[in-house]
């Protein structure tokens, strides 16, 4: 390519002190292309798409459209400037109609002060059939599916004069012919000169539209390829990276109880959830630790869900110890055993404001009931024995939660758990976003669980965690559980050849 | 490559054959009224006759000029609940100016500016500070009230001859009776109607009410929009407290305690939505005309007591918001 880049982003950098989100990344998009951006969550993305719209300060570096520098004061600003930007939510007003939600703000044909209806649902409809649209611009909004409001919210922005179309996550509420659709109009709109930069974290629909990829990871840039030119497996290593972390090796309990001895503890067989996880079988056996595998967005955290309770399954059945259960919520969950921390720690996990004590008992005083509160001498007895246990610091149980460091909240969060004696617990995420020493304290303490007889799966980004803690790992693709492999003998590159190519190589469990 | 099949939603041109759904609650309260009338006429035999139709207008003038202004702040999913305090501080502005002897093409645009500029503090206070409506309008409440009282602890008779010659203007069209009032009630109907679906101003009072965020995203003048609407609100409840006052030829600070609730309840029975987004300024017009119905039957069946029209106007606002609520939840 030879022309000039539409947007070209040298040297961004975003700080939020003492947070580095972008380091000095280079960025290129010309007219005509589908650019993808990719990497793994906080590699950067929406920082950058957020530089690039004037959401974001950058504290070094230049934005150039068209080859003049520009510093944009925010998402209007941009768009007036040709640049505009569709979210994941769709951001339009589903109480008014079609024709509305195209034109409404800048480009509404007017007559004596007022609207004119008629000329804008005229025009509403010459920009929607320019998008191979066919729906009345009369109806309200709300009377469409998600996808066909998806396409409208990008019907608005091309509008106006639009150069560059940024599409955030476009996809991850739509089913395949949806999906379709949508890149139709994709295709079409780059053949008519305009640039897209789409961002999704499913590899299939990257690989079906993009012609180049900006790869990002920990808010620096790894590279840009054409898409023909970079194989799903190197992608997605780079997206992953090798992180050479220095941890003080986890050994697994290899001798506690291999699956196939006796019962399993929990076995979830076709269980599943429209729009959310392909059915799926698992089995978790008693001192086994399972992993889940995947990138973000495969469906590691729904299947933990329903596993849980904390979803409905509108499909399959759960057996817990052989037996058939109905585990509509987390409580029935806890009521067998079942304990499971969420990957949102500060959403759905601790009580900010509380003290360590309080969010330690909590799960433990729930399962008693209200009206049977724990004797204080008790409490303190068990919190006591927990901050020991798990190192938690500061070791003071009256503690606000809020000041702790993200480790020795995860912590406070495990212990929570613990108290109520699972017999199987189920990890989403609990090491993301803490140091590296806390990360060895709880792999270690997942390992020594499971050696005492504790059923436990684990989720995380870091595969050769997962690989190193796991007794088996289940790897996840595009919401579907695409294999179950034996970690023994398994190595990283086998798990990302997996995640990349969703090969159906059934692994040895055994 | 481009050639694609067209995209066909489920809710294609056939919708707009159908019945739009967004009317469904208006039309409800059409036949409510319609059937309260038919009631009304077979038990009543003075019931059916142009003297009652207009005294319903004549008797409501002013609580029309509330429920078009509470209309726009419900839209955005808010609340005005100073409308009947600013409704009696007008009436007491027009009175006490007049017997000063202001004349009245001064007085009367005194007192609907103070309306206006009360809905613009609490704009103000909603959007630039972050105020719950409810607490905001609640402070206006009863800062109106307490203002009533200052400037005249008792009731001020109105014999200023060019105030009541307006006033007391009527016109005959065959048997029915229309005053100033009405006349102006329904010009403001008119003007609330066509500012809410032609100007950019009043469908960014529905964008705001379907979602605020999105309104901004798209661009909108959010801010501006949302204190626009509670300028309306003041502004059509200083020109209610202008048509009570013709109504009863004095001004009072007693006068429309309680009345926000009558207007509410009346923009609610119209079929407007409290989460804002959905209802139409015609079906709050048919909200009131509801609730002066319901009054005027009980005033016929002569030995009910008047606080029936409460009980019955309570059972009505459940039975709406609960159908509101069946109809929103079999859409979703």
């Amino acid at each position: 390519m030879t022309t000039q880049p539409v947007v070209e982003l040298t040297g961004i950098t975003v700080e939020f002190p003492p947070v580095t989100a972008l380091a000095g990344v280079d960025f290129r998009l010309y007219p005509g292309e589908i650019h993808a951006l990719m990497g793994e969550n906080g590699a950067g993305k929406s920082t950058l798409i957020k530089a690039l719209t004037g959401v974001y300060q950058t504290s070094s570096g230049t934005i150039a459209v068209d080859g003049t520098e520009r510093r944009f004061t925010g998402p209007g600003d941009a768009r007036a400037h040709g640049i505009s930007t569709v979210y994941q939510e769709v951001n339009l007003c589903g109480n008014l109609t079609v024709a509305e939600n195209i034109m409404l703000g800048a480009a509404e044909p007017r007559m004596l002060g007022g609207l004119h209806w008629p000329r804008m649902r005229r025009l509403a409809a010459q920009h929607l059939e320019r998008m191979g649209l066919d729906i009345d611009p009369g109806s309200s909004l709300d009377s469409h599916s998600l996808a066909v409001q998806q396409l409208v919210a990008i019907c608005r922005a091309t509008v106006s004069d639009c150069k560059v179309l940024i599409l955030d996550e476009p996809t991850s509420s739509l089913d395949a012919d949806e999906v379709e659709s949508l890149f139709a109009v994709m295709r079409r709109l780059r053949d008519s000169g305009v640039a897209i930069l789409f961002v999704s974290h499913f590899l299939d629909q990257i690989y079906e539209v993009s012609d180049r990829m900006t790869v990002l990871r920990n808010g620096g840039l790894v590279g840009e390829w054409a898409t023909a030119e970079l194989a799903a497996g190197d992608l997605v290593k780079h997206m992953i990276g090798k992180s050479a972390q220095v941890l003080e090796s986890v050994e697994r309990g290899h001798d506690a109880a291999r699956p196939g001895d006796g019962e399993p503890r929990l076995q979830a067989i076709g269980l599943g959830r429209k729009g959310s996880i392909q059915p799926y079988d698992l089995e978790v056996y008693p001192g086994e630790v399972v992993g889940l595998a995947g990138l973000l967005g495969s469906g590691r955290t729904e299947l933990a869900r329903l596993l849980t309770g904390a979803d409905r399954s509108d499909s399959g059945t759960t057996l817990v110890e052989g037996t058939a259960r109905k585990l509509h919520n987390p409580r029935a969950a806890m009521a067998h055993g079942i304990a499971y921390t969420s990957e949102d720690r500060k959403g759905e996990g601790i009580v900010d404001g509380l003290t360590v004590r309080e969010n330690i008992v909590l799960a433990m005083q729930a399962e008693r009931g209200w009206v049977r509160p724990l004797p204080r001498r008790q409490v303190d007895e068990i919190v006591a024995g927990y901050i020991d246990q798990l190192g938690i610091r500061p070791a003071d149980p009256e503690a606000l939660v809020r000041n702790l460091s993200g480790g020795n909240q995860q912590k406070v969060l495990l212990a929570r758990w613990l108290a109520t004696a699972p017999k199987l617990l189920v990890l989403d995420e609990p090491t993301r976003g803490i140091d590296v020493g806390a990360k060895a304290e709880i792999q270690k303490l997942v390992a020594e669980l499971a050696a005492e007889g504790m059923s436990v799966v684990f989720i995380s980004a870091e595969l050769e965690e997962v690989l190193r803690l796991s007794h088996r790992i289940a790897v996840l693709r595009d919401r579907k559980v695409v294999a179950t492999v034996g970690s023994e003998g398994t190595t990283t590159d086998h798990i990302v050849d997996l995640i990349a190519r969703g090969d159906i190589t059934e692994g040895d469990a055994a | 490559m481009t050639a694609t099949t067209p995209v066909r939603s489920a809710a294609g041109w056939a919708s707009t054959v159908r019945l739009d759904p967004r009317y469904l609650p208006v039309l409800g309260t059409f036949v409510v009224l319609a059937l309260m009338l038919a009631i009304g006429g077979t038990r009543y035999d003075n019931f059916l006759t142009p003297i009652v139709y207009s005294n319903l207008f004549i008797n409501n003038a002013h609580l029309i000029a509330l429920a078009v202004g509470m209309t726009f702040v419900i839209l955005t999913g808010g609340i005005d609940l100073s409308v009947g305090s600013v409704l009696a501080l007008s009436t007491v502005i027009i009175a006490s100016l007049l017997e000063a002897g202001w004349p009245v093409a001064v007085v009367l645009p005194v007192a609907v500016l103070a309306g206006s500029v009360i809905g613009l503090a609490h704009g103000v206070m909603i959007q630039v500070f972050g105020v719950q409506p409810f607490v905001a309008t609640l402070a206006g409440m009863f800062f109106a009230r307490g203002l009533c009282f200052v400037i005249a602890p008792e009731s001020i008779p109105i014999s200023d001859p060019a105030f009541t010659a307006l006033a007391g203007w009527d016109s005959w069209m065959g048997y029915f009776r229309t005053t100033t009032a009405v006349v102006i009630a329904l010009v403001l109907v008119a003007i609330g109607f066509v500012v809410l679906h032609y100007t950019r101003f009043g469908r960014t009072v529905y964008a705001i009410g379907g979602g605020e965020q999105s309104a901004m995203l798209m661009g909108l003048a959010v801010a501006r929009t949302k204190v626009g609407a509670y300028v309306v609100s003041g502004t059509c409840a200083a020109l209610g407290g202008m048509l009570f006052a013709m109504g009863n030829r004095s001004g009072y600070a007693l006068n429309g305690v309680a009345m926000e609730l009558d207007a509410i309840a009346a923009v609610v029975i119209g079929g407007t939505l409290l989460t804002g987004g959905t209802g139409f300024v015609l079906g709050s017009l048919l909200g009131v005309l509801t609730l002066g119905t319901i009054q005027t039957v009980i005033q016929f069946e002569g030995n009910l007591s008047s606080w029936w029209t409460k009980i019955v106007i309570g059972v009505l606002l459940l039975v709406f918001v609960v159908l509101q609520r069946a109809l929103s939840l079999r859409k979703t």
